[in-house]
C-alpha cells in the first residue's frame, strides 16, 4: 500500500497491509511514564470536570495497588515507564471531514472510512488518531431524533451530567488492572446515546488507528440504549508496524435498557506488535439484546472477553467471537454472560484459528445466580488447527447455582483435515485454495451473521492471515 | 488402428505405512474403454484408487502412472485433477461451511483453468442435476455434510458430470446404494462416458457391471491382476466367488 514503516519488521505478517505510519511532529505528546502528575495533565488539557479528575486518580491507585494478572497472555514485556500515555496530533474534532489534517484524512482514505460514508453504508462515523478523537459524523436525521454519537471527550464537556450518570456503572474503576490504567488516563472513544424508541437503522462505526511509536491508546466507549432502542455499532482498529510494543487498553461499557437491541461488531486488526488488552462489558434489562460480535485478527496478544450481565428477566446476551493467530500471536479471547435474573437466555459462539506457530485461547465464563431459573444458554466453541507447531486451548468455566437451567455445551478441536484436503484437492484446487475453503466453512456460522460488507473483510482479512501462513 | 492408451498404470507399487499392498499393477485404458478391478476386502482395490489420485497417505515405491501419454507420478493431486484425472471417492469427506454450490464452480475453474460465466455454470449444473434426478435446492447444502450415503454417491456423480475429466476412477461408487439410487448413478456414469473418455470402475461385486458395461474386467488379489477377462468374467466371479483365485495365489506364492 506504502511504504513499510519499519526497517526492522517484527512481524513475517508482511501482507499487513496497513503498517505504515505517518511522520509527523504531535502537537502534544506527554513523555514516556506513569504517574499522578501525567494523569493530572491530561485532565488539565482537556479541562475536565474535577469529579472525573478525581475518579481518574483513583484509577491510577488501583492500577499501582493491583498486581498484573498472571493467567492469560504473557504480559511481562509490557513496561508502563516506556509508553506515551497522551499523543494529540490535531487539536480538534471535526465533523467536516474536509477540516480534518491531510495527512490524518490520508491515513483514513488509505483504510477506506470516509468511502462507506460517501456510499451511505453508515448512519455515523467516528475516527480516533492516536489519544483524541478527530472526526465524528452522524446522519442528520439521527440527530433530530435525538441520537448522540460524538466523542467520549466532547460529551463529558457538552452532556456531562448523562456521562456522569453511566460512567464506570459498568466496569468501575477496579474491575482489573487495565480497566483501572483505562479509567486513569483514558481519551477518546465514542459516546451513544439512543433515545426510546428510535431505531437507528444501519451501522454507526467508528475507526480507531494508532500512528505513533511507543504509544498506548485507552479510548472509552460508552453506549446507552434507552427503552425500546435499537443500534449496531462497527469498530474496526490498525496500526503501524514498528519494531517496539503498543498498548491498547480500552474499555467499552454498553446499559441495554428494557426492551432495546444493541448489536456491537468489532473487527480488530492491530499490527502485530499491539498488546491489545481490552474491557468490554454490557448490561441488558427486562427483554433487552446485546449482542457482540468480536473478531479479533491482527495484536501480539489480545486478552478480550465481552461480557453480558443480565438483570432482568426475558434479557437474552449473544457472544459470537472469531479469533485467528498467526506467527508470534497470542489470541485469548472469548466471552462471559451471567444470568443474574430468571427466564434470560444467552448463547455463545467462538470459533478460533491457528496457524504458523500461533496460540488461540478460548476462555469462557458463563454464570447462573441461585434464583434465576428457567435460564437457557448455548456455549459452542470450537477451534481449527492449520498445521502442527500451532496451539490451540479452551477453557471453558461454567458456574450454575440454580438447578432449574437448561444449558447446554459443546466444544471441538481440530485441525485441518488430510481427507479434508484430499478431497479438495482432488478436485483440483490447490493446497493453499482448499485450506482457504475449508477455513472459511469454518468460520462461516459467524461471518453470515455480519453485515454484507463486513463480512467480506472479514473474510478477505483472514485470507491475508492464511496467505502468510501458508504461502 | 488402435488408438493410444489414455492411461496407464505401469507396474505400480504402493506402499501403505511400510506395508506394501500394490505389487506391480499394470493396465492400460484406451479412449471409449471401460475397465472394471473386481477383488475381495484387503486386496488393495482403495489403495489402488487413492495412490492413483496421489493420495499423500499413500506411498509410490515402483512404476509409473500415464495420462494421455504424460507422466503424473510425481504431480500433486489438483494437479493430476486439472490434468484430467478423477476419484469418485468411496466415502466422500465433509466440509462443513462450504456450499456445495461454491465449491462446484470453484472446481469447474480449477479443471477448466479460467472462470466459467455464471449463466452457464448455472445452465450445465441444472442439466447434470435433472439427469441425477436431484433438486436444485441439493447445492444449497455444505459440502457432504449431513447427506446420506445414496446422496453422498450422487454427489460425486455430479462432479464427474461437471468436470468432465478424460479419466474417471470409481471407487467402490456402488457400495450402499440401494437399486433405484444404483440406477441413477450408473445411467450418470454412462451418460459421461464417451468414445474421449475411459472408466475404471474398482468394486467388489458385480452388480453395477449390469447397468455400467465393462469391456475388460481384471480380478484384483494380494494388489495383482491375477487375472484378465471380458465381461464374462464378473459374472463368473459372480457364480464362484474370490476364493478360487485366492486359492490359485497362494498356491503360486508357496511354490514359488
Amino acid at each position: 500500500m506504502t511504504t513499510p514503516a519499519s526497517d526492522a519488521p517484527v512481524t513475517r505478517r508482511s501482507e499487513y497491509e496497513y503498517g505504515f505510519h505517518d511522520d509527523v511532529e504531535a502537537l502534544v505528546k506527554l513523555p514516556k511514564g506513569l504517574s499522578r502528575e501525567v494523569v493530572n495533565t491530561i485532565s488539565d488539557i482537556k479541562e475536565e470536570p474535577e469529579w472525573m479528575r478525581k475518579l481518574r486518580l483513583k484509577a491510577l491507585d488501583h492500577f499501582n495497588a493491583r498486581p498484573m494478572p498472571e493467567w492469560g497472555g504473557e504480559l511481562g514485556d509490557i513496561d508502563f515507564n516506556d509508553i506515551h500515555y497522551y499523543v494529540r496530533a490535531t487539536d480538534r474534532d471535526e465533523s467536516d471531514w474536509d477540516d480534518v489534517p491531510d495527512y490524518i484524512k490520508d491515513t483514513y482514505d488509505k483504510l477506506g472510512i470516509p468511502e462507506a460514508e460517501k456510499q451511505g453504508l453508515l448512519a455515523g462515523v467516528g475516527a480516533q488518531y492516536d489519544s483524541e478523537v478527530v472526526y465524528h459524523n452522524i446522519r442528520e436525521d439521527l440527530e433530530e431524533k435525538g441520537v448522540l454519537f460524538l466523542g467520549t471527550d466532547q460529551a463529558l464537556r457538552e452532556y456531562p451530567e448523562l456521562v456522569r450518570e453511566y460512567f464506570t456503572t459498568v466496569i468501575p474503576p477496579n474491575d482489573n488492572k487495565f480497566a483501572a490504567l483505562n479509567t486513569a488516563v483514558w481519551s477518546g472513544g465514542s459516546f451513544i446515546y439512543v433515545p426510546p424508541g428510535v431505531t437507528v437503522d444501519i451501522p454507526l462505526q467508528a475507526y480507531f488507528r494508532i500512528n505513533s511509536e511507543d504509544m498506548g491508546q485507552f479510548e472509552r466507549t460508552l453506549i446507552i440504549a434507552d427503552e425500546g432502542a435499537q443500534v449496531h455499532y462497527v469498530e474496526g482498529c490498525t496500526a503501524p508496524i514498528y519494531s517496539s510494543d503498543s498498548l491498547h487498553s480500552a474499555v467499552v461499557e454498553i446499559v441495554c435498557k428494557a426492551g432495546s437491541n444493541v448489536r456491537y461488531t468489532t473487527i480488530q486488526n492491530w499490527s502485530n506488535n499491539v498488546y491489545n488488552l481490552v474491557t468490554k462489558r454490557a448490561t441488558a434489562y427486562q427483554d433487552a439484546v446485546m449482542t457482540w460480535v468480536d473478531g479479533n485478527l491482527g495484536s501480539k496478544l489480545t486478552m478480550k472477553y465481552p461480557a453480558v450481565y443480565l438483570m432482568e428477566p426475558g434479557a437474552h446476551g449473544e457472544v459470537l467471537s472469531i479469533a485467528s493467530a498467526g506467527q508470534g500471536q497470542h489470541q485469548d479471547a472469548g466471552a462471559k454472560i451471567v444470568h443474574a435474573a430468571p427466564n434470560t437466555t444467552s448463547v455463545i459462539t467462538s470459533k478460533s484459528l491457528s496457524m504458523d506457530g500461533g496460540r488461540s485461547t478460548y476462555r469462557g465464563l458463563l454464570k447462573v445466580y441461585d434464583g434465576a431459573d428457567g435460564c437457557r444458554s448455548n456455549v459452542r466453541c470450537d477451534a481449527l488447527m492449520l498445521d502442527e507447531h500451532s496451539r490451540s486451548d479452551t477453557y471453558p468455566v461454567m458456574e450454575i447455582d440454580e438447578k432449574r437451567v437448561d444449558i447446554g455445551h459443546e466444544a471441538t478441536v481440530s485441525k485441518v483435515g488430510d481427507e479434508q484436503l484430499f478431497y479438495l484437492m482432488a478436485r483440483g484446487l490447490s493446497e493453499g485454495e482448499a485450506t482457504k475453503m475449508i477455513v472459511n466453512g469454518f468460520v462461516e456460522p459467524i461471518i453470515k451473521s455480519l453485515p454484507l460488507e463486513y463480512a467480506v473483510e472479514m473474510n478477505r482479512l483472514i485470507e491475508l492471515q492464511m496467505d502468510g501462513a501458508i504461502g | 488402428m488402435t488408438p493410444p492408451p489414455l492411461f496407464e498404470i505401469d507396474a505400480l507399487q504402493v506402499a501403505v505405512e511400510d506395508k506394501q499392498i500394490v505389487n506391480g499393477l499394470s493396465l492400460t485404458l484406451r479412449p471409449g474403454e471401460v475397465h472394471a478391478i473386481m477383488g475381495p476386502n484387503g486386496s488393495g482395490k482403495s489403495t489402488l484408487a487413492n495412490a492413483l489420485m496421489g493420495h499423500p497417505r499413500y506411498t509410490v515405491n515402483g512404476g509409473d502412472i500415464r495420462l494421455a501419454g504424460e507422466s503424473v507420478i510425481e504431480l500433486a493431486p489438483d494437479e493430476r485433477a486439472r490434468a484430467g484425472l478423477f476419484l469418485a471417492f468411496q466415502y466422500p469427506t465433509d466440509i462443513p461451511g462450504v456450499s456445495m454450490i461454491n465449491f462446484l464452480r470453484r472446481a469447474m475453474t480449477a479443471r477448466r483453468g479460467e472462470e466459467i460465466p455464471v449463466r452457464e455454470f448455472r445452465q450445465v449444473l441444472n442439466q447434470v442435476l435433472g439427469r441425477l434426478q436431484m433438486d436444485e435446492q441439493f447445492v444449497r447444502r455444505y459440502v457432504n455434510d449431513g447427506f446420506s450415503g445414496g446422496e453422498k454417491k450422487r454427489a460425486e456423480i455430479l462432479q464427474l458430470g461437471l468436470l468432465q475429466p478424460l479419466v474417471a476412477v470409481m471407487d467402490e461408487t456402488d457400495s450402499g446404494l440401494d437399486i433405484d439410487a444404483l440406477r441413477i448413478v450408473s445411467e450418470g456414469i454412462n451418460t459421461f462416458h464417451s468414445d474421449d473418455n475411459a472408466i475404471l470402475l474398482i468394486t467388489h461385486y458385480q452388480r453395477i457391471l449390469r447397468y455400467v458395461q465393462p469391456d475388460h474386467v481384471h480380478v484384483l488379489i494380494d494388489g495383482r491382476i491375477v487375472e484378465s477377462g471380458d465381461a464374462s468374467l464378473a459374472e463368473r466371479l459372480e457364480r464362484g466367488g474370490y476364493e478360487p483365485f485366492m486359492e490359485r495365489t497362494r498356491e503360486r506364492a508357496l511354490s514359488s
